[in-house]
């Protein structure tokens, strides 16, 4: 094990340093810039049982220290992720990678799981009960306790691989909602999916985005996510992924801290297509500028 | 793609809202005209797409309309500025698809990626005819420099105040072998429909990446969904939807 290794569910990871869903599509696209085995894991794009080109445009606004996205889940369903997708990402990640699931019934998020969990190059399901730009699915899942913990239910009943619930920040009680995921059965929880928001185009005096709402991410969010890891991680005893806003391995290190097992960057990635190379690289000159032996010494490590 | 800093070489005023930009740097990536570049402005999360209008050995240049914070914040940079660049964005015109005489059809800051297509055209021996739209004789700018290259240059201004009276489509009517357009989608939808020619057109799309991991850009085309920042930005006439 190096001093940068985590363990996730049983399984380990070289590093914490783990791309989010829907910022680093399926992999091959960022291995034509370096090479992505020096990654944890990657989370592949979002993936619904049939195609889905999301919402109209504009989808993507900028804010301060972030952004508003609404791309509303595109992808090429299922079958097709299985039979293209998955095949470039083989021949370019040679580590276990985290499937990302979405649906809009409880019987669709368990039919993905049921293909996607057939993959051997799949070592995780990550099933997104929390994204907010689409209707009648999505986060309608993930602000109810009961509601996710049916989904999780489902998708436990049909697949050996670790479940990781990617939870809404759009809640009153995450707590509520991540105890009511661990007692359905689920291995882990990644949060926090962005934040509902908006922005109005000053002289069309009309949203921005199509969709009107969308997804805020980027630093803007860090404190956010870093504070509802530190109150997940303390109320569960599953692993806790954190992301929201992660820029540089400080961050990593703070969410660490907070009680993350592992991380995610998502909207750095759109910035810098390197950063999560760039995060890794530094992580080790950051720990030891910290005197941290050991990333999984820290974990959970400002808990009082 | 490839990501490196550049410097500032020049950023000057070319009318009242225009200016032209040329940064020094490694510019192995940028290959084609009508590919394009993202850079990162202080201030700003996202980074910044613009055309790439000309390269040398050393340098390329974007023309760019100040329309908003962030074309404001790249007018202040002063030369000498140090920018983190991604160059070689983008899938770039096909030289060949426009036949031996074809239209360079521009409005506004959308002529920029066609005066480097202009010098490509004219490299191969075609003909080019540009024709340039404005709303107003005081916003023209590169008439010049395409005529310098030896391009036929006809300037349209929507009130009549300089060259062509009208709509570039209202120059259009000359013998031609097919056209490359970049501008206002109204006008690249008028173009399509004036000529039934081959053409390409250079879309613009709000972009969140610009290099297609964040699926910000995608248009439904007849070949099925496409990215514009990376599947794109240049499209054949024939596989644009257009929007009723």
């Amino acid at each position: 094990m190096g001093r940068l290794s985590v363990s996730l569910c049983g399984i380990e990871l070289d590093n914490p340093v783990i791309p989010a869903s829907g910022t680093f599509g399926y992999g091959h696209e960022f291995a034509e810039l370096y090479d992505i085995n020096c990654l944890g894991s990657l989370s592949f794009k979002g993936t619904t049982l049939h195609e889905r080109l999301g919402n109209p445009l504009p989808r993507i606004a900028e804010t301060s220290a972030g952004m508003l996205n609404a791309v509303g889940l595109q992808n090429p369903g299922v079958d097709r992720v299985i039979c293209e997708e998955l095949p470039k990402l083989a021949a370019c990640f040679r580590k276990p990678v985290i499937a990302n699931v979405s649906g809009f019934s409880v019987e669709e998020y368990a039919e993905v799981c049921r293909r996607l969990d057939a993959q051997p190059q799949v070592g995780w399901l990550e099933v997104n009960v929390s994204c907010p730009n689409v209707h009648g699915g999505g986060m309608s899942f993930g602000t109810e306790p009961k509601a996710a913990a049916e989904v999780t239910r489902a998708v436990k009943a049909v697949t050996t691989k670790p479940v990781i619930l990617k939870l809404s920040p759009n809640v009153t009680d995450i707590v509520a909602i991540a105890r009511a995921c661990e007692d359905a059965g689920a291995d882990a929880l990644s949060l926090i999916n962005t934040l509902m928001g908006m922005r109005i185009d000053l002289k069309m005096r009309r949203p921005i985005l199509a969709n009107t709402t969308g997804g805020l991410s980027g630093p803007a969010v860090f404190p956010v996510a870093l504070r509802m890891v530190w109150q997940v991680s303390q109320a569960v005893s599953i692993p806790v992924i954190g992301l929201g806003g992660i820029q540089n391995a400080e961050d990593v290190i703070e969410m660490l801290l907070a009680g993350a097992a592992a991380v995610q960057v998502g909207a750095a990635n759109l910035v810098n297509p390197y950063a999560c190379r760039d995060i890794v690289d530094a992580l080790p000159g950051v720990m030891d500028r910290l005197h941290i032996h050991n990333l999984r010494d820290i974990i959970g490590g400002s808990h009082g | 793609m490839k990501q490196g800093f550049f410097t500032i070489l020049e950023n000057t005023p070319l009318t009242e809202k225009v200016s032209r930009l040329r940064l020094g740097g490694d510019v192995s990536a940028v290959e084609r005209p009508g590919q394009f570049a993202d850079l990162r402005l202080e201030g700003c999360f996202l980074r910044r797409p613009f055309s790439v209008c000309d390269q040398d050995e050393e340098s390329f240049t974007v023309l760019y309309e100040r329309v908003g914070r962030g074309t404001e914040l790249l007018a202040a940079l002063p030369v000498g500025q140090s920018l983190d660049v991604l160059t070689g964005l983008g899938n770039g015109f096909d030289p060949v698809r426009g036949g031996e005489r074809p239209l360079l059809i521009g409005g506004g800051t959308g002529l920029s990626p066609l005066y480097g297509l202009a010098k490509t055209l004219l490299r191969r021996g075609a003909q080019p005819t540009a024709l340039l739209g404005f709303n107003t004789a005081n916003e023209v700018f590169y008439a010049e420099e395409f005529a310098a290259l030896g391009v036929e240059t006809l300037v349209c201004t929507a009130d009549g105040s300089r060259g062509v009276p009208g709509f570039v489509t209202a120059a259009m009517d000359r013998d031609h072998t097919g056209f490359y357009a970049c501008g206002p989608e109204a006008m690249l939808r008028a173009v399509c429909e004036t000529s039934d020619r081959p053409g390409q057109l250079s879309f613009d799309r709000r972009m969140g990446c610009g290099f297609g991991a964040c699926m910000g850009c995608t248009v439904l085309t007849v070949s099925g969904p496409r990215r514009i920042c990376r599947d794109g930005p240049v499209l054949d006439r024939e596989d644009v939807l257009w929007a009723d």
